[in-house]
């Protein structure tokens, strides 16, 4: 049995073998709410990042693959949730006369992208294209570490790096020159719980919330997890015992 | 073959019009099986219980995917949020591959180190490559499936091994591509032929079983049976042993399921595929790292130049194990009775897992000051050395240890015989 672990030891170390690794500078190191065997998504936290986004992100960034009506899970009332989707303007049809209509958003409707398509927000940003934010902490190394590093990475270039025009300096996206502007800075929102919005704190709000878009799932995951753990656990013990048995008269 | 007799009148009915109580009887309490196995016995019935597990995870998959270029990323996504644990059942799938990898080069690596591939197994063991091909190219094309940024550019990458072949590479790649890039009607043959190789994998399976089951299993001393009192039927003895087996399995497997979904995957592959856009560093999955880390070791050699040299290397790697049961052809199978087989088999590990790290890494990247270029060059001559020179070799210069007279004989003397083989094995 001993051999058998150090065999699963070896080959997970080889799969370990660093991730290339961005070029970009070190993470800061944060500990999340929803990290470890048992951890859940910081109610309050997700829904002040729910704040920042619509309030400062949603301006560039669509969050195409959440659904407003999916906000009950972070404790958002259904009228909360409708009076959020109304802000938005669906464009919906044909209708029996054939014409296309806008109409407000309901909560099945998934978060209304800022722009029509990609040309148009390449058009309005300089040329660069802004990424949905749906999946964006599973889809960095580093993760939320990565997403909060760069809210806060953004200082003056140091004198000897060249810069090129329209893009801004930070010190953790993969080679330092990023076309979007610093989106966060102390007082960009004002938190419906009074909250006091300093970029260190709506940097951690909205990464606890895209964390959310990015595995909503996380939390019943973890949950089933620990029960299926413990039961296999049980299973295991029961079917060595039942297994000495047998082999008992053969040794 | 002779039929028991069934107490049940309906099983009797049935087995005297359709034998399979007989069949069963025969494969799994007559069959009579070493009684000398160790854990590492339970890798093939593991891997068979993976190969059930993908097929039903899988199907379950297919009931809600959209093999389509613009929609499979949002099904996939769909499938993660939408459907009804679809997370569960997409990431039983997502890591079971790299389970079912796993086991399989335990069980592998465990035939190269008991002999289990001498004769009269040659074929069981050559099933089995075949059976390792098979798994290779379905873990590829399903890995495309999810068309993010990593399923494509892979996808591009590793079909372009066929532009290596001389003159008719270009049209060979297209005529595969259904087109002049990696492309929807890619994805929709890559979706097709997914669903179908798992089912030619089961019966390459049930081959490989068959042919298992005429001489039966090896075991850890190397030595034939010699009578009854070497064996014991498989059920309830392995049966009993393998159901252990798969429930410590799950514990890993569901550890990684439900805490760590994604640590065998690459965040590249969370972004939807652009074909305009090429990711920094383009990485197969973790098992096929080792091959990746041979193909780009091969320099230009002679008038073939450094593509095909290393792709004929990298399928030469695989292709060559064909022909082990012949290149080792020392009389003693278990590397326990012969010391300096045991020696390079440790070195060969060593260097798949080298060549593993070196797959991971850029080839211009170095380690303390070595390139790992250098680094994969090593330990590919390693690899290719021991199959065709040390191999042949020991089978003449080697002088294995005395051979036990029985597999009863050192089962008895356990506590002389086996505390010191434990150790050293």
């Amino acid at each position: 049995m001993r051999r058998v672990l150090s065999v699963f030891a070896a080959l997970a170390s080889l799969a370990a073998t660093p991730a290339l690794a961005a070029e970009g500078g070190p993470l800061p190191e944060h500990h999340w709410s929803f990290q470890g065997l048992f951890g859940t998504f910081d109610r309050p936290a997700a829904v002040r990042g729910l704040q920042v986004y619509t309030d400062v992100c949603a301006g560039c960034h669509s969050l195409s693959l959440v659904a407003y009506r999916n906000l009950a899970d972070l404790g958002l009332s259904e009228d909360a949730i409708k009076a959020l989707a109304a802000t938005a303007t669906v464009a919906d049809g044909p209708n029996d006369q054939g014409e296309m209509f806008d109409r407000p958003g309901r909560p099945a409707d998934h978060f209304v992208k800022p722009f029509p398509n990609d040309q148009a927000a390449r058009a309005a940003n300089n040329g660069a294209l802004p990424p949905d934010l749906s999946l964006i902490v599973k889809a960095r190394v580093g993760g939320p570490d990565y997403l909060y590093g760069l809210m806060t990475g953004y200082e003056e270039p140091p004198a000897d790096f060249k810069l090129f025009s329209g893009m801004n300096y930070n010190k953790v996206f993969p080679g330092h020159q990023i076309a979007m502007p610093q989106p966060l800075s102390d007082g960009a929102v004002t938190y419906a719980d009074g909250t006091e919005a300093t970029l260190d704190q709506m940097a951690q709000d909205v990464t606890t919330f895209l964390a959310w878009t990015s595995e909503p799932e996380l939390e019943a995951r973890k949950r089933m997890g620990v029960k299926v753990i413990l039961f296999l656990l049980v299973l295991s013990g029961l079917l060595y015992a039942w297994k000495r048995k047998v082999w008992a008269e053969v040794h | 073959m002779a039929a028991p007799a069934f107490s049940n009148p309906i099983v009797r009915w049935i087995d005297h019009r359709l034998p399979i109580f007989s069949f069963m009887h025969h494969e799994m309490h007559e069959y009579p099986t070493p009684k000398n196995l160790n854990y590492f016995w339970n890798f093939g019935s593991l891997a068979g219980f993976m190969l059930i597990t993908m097929i039903v995870t899988g199907i379950v998959l297919a009931m809600h995917y959209t093999p389509h270029a613009s929609l499979a990323f949002q099904s996939v996504e769909r499938i993660m949020r939408d459907v009804n644990y679809g997370w569960l059942v997409r990431y039983l799938h997502m890591n079971g591959a790299s389970f079912f990898f796993i086991v399989t080069y335990i069980h592998i690596f465990r035939g190269l180190y008991y002999g289990s591939y001498k004769t009269p197994r040659e074929l069981l063991w050559m099933l089995g490559v075949v059976i390792l091909l098979l798994m290779m190219a379905t873990a590829f094309m399903g890995y495309v499936l999810p068309w993010g940024q990593m399923s494509f550019w892979g996808a591009t990458v590793i079909t372009n091994f066929f532009t290596a072949i001389p003159i008719v590479g270009d049209a060979i790649t297209t005529w595969l591509w259904g087109g002049y890039s990696v492309d929807n009607a890619t994805l929709n043959r890559f979706f097709s032929l997914h669903y179908l190789l798992p089912f030619v994998i089961l019966a390459v399976v049930g081959v490989h079983v068959m042919a298992l089951h005429r001489h039966g299993s090896n075991n850890p001393l190397g030595i034939d049976m010699k009578g009854p009192q070497d064996s014991i039927s498989f059920h309830p003895y392995y049966t009993v042993k393998d159901y252990f087996g798969i429930a410590v399995f799950l514990l890993f497997y569901a550890g990684f399921v439900f805490f760590a979904p994604n640590f065998f995957g690459e965040p590249d592959n969370y972004i939807a595929a652009n074909p305009l856009s090429t990711p920094p560093h383009i990485v197969p999955e973790w098992y096929f790292l080792p091959f990746y880390a041979i193909l780009r070791a091969v320099p230009d050699l002679w008038i073939i130049d450094a593509k095909l040299a290393g792709v004929i290397a990298m399928f030469g790697s695989i292709i060559l194990l064909f022909f082990l049961p012949w290149l080792d052809h020392s009389p003693v199978r278990s590397a326990r009775f012969r010391p300096a087989y045991r020696f390079f088999f440790w070195v060969l590990v060593l260097a798949c897992l080298v060549l593993g790290w070196v797959g991971a890494n850029s080839p211009d990247a170095s380690f303390h000051g070595v390139p790992f270029l250098w680094i994969g060059r090593i330990a590919t001559s390693y690899y290719f050395l021991h199959f065709l020179v040390i191999l042949p070799i020991l089978g003449y210069v080697e002088k294995p240890k005395p051979l036990p007279l029985s597999i009863s004989e050192p089962v008895l003397k356990r506590t002389a015989y086996g505390a010191k083989t434990m150790e050293k094995a």
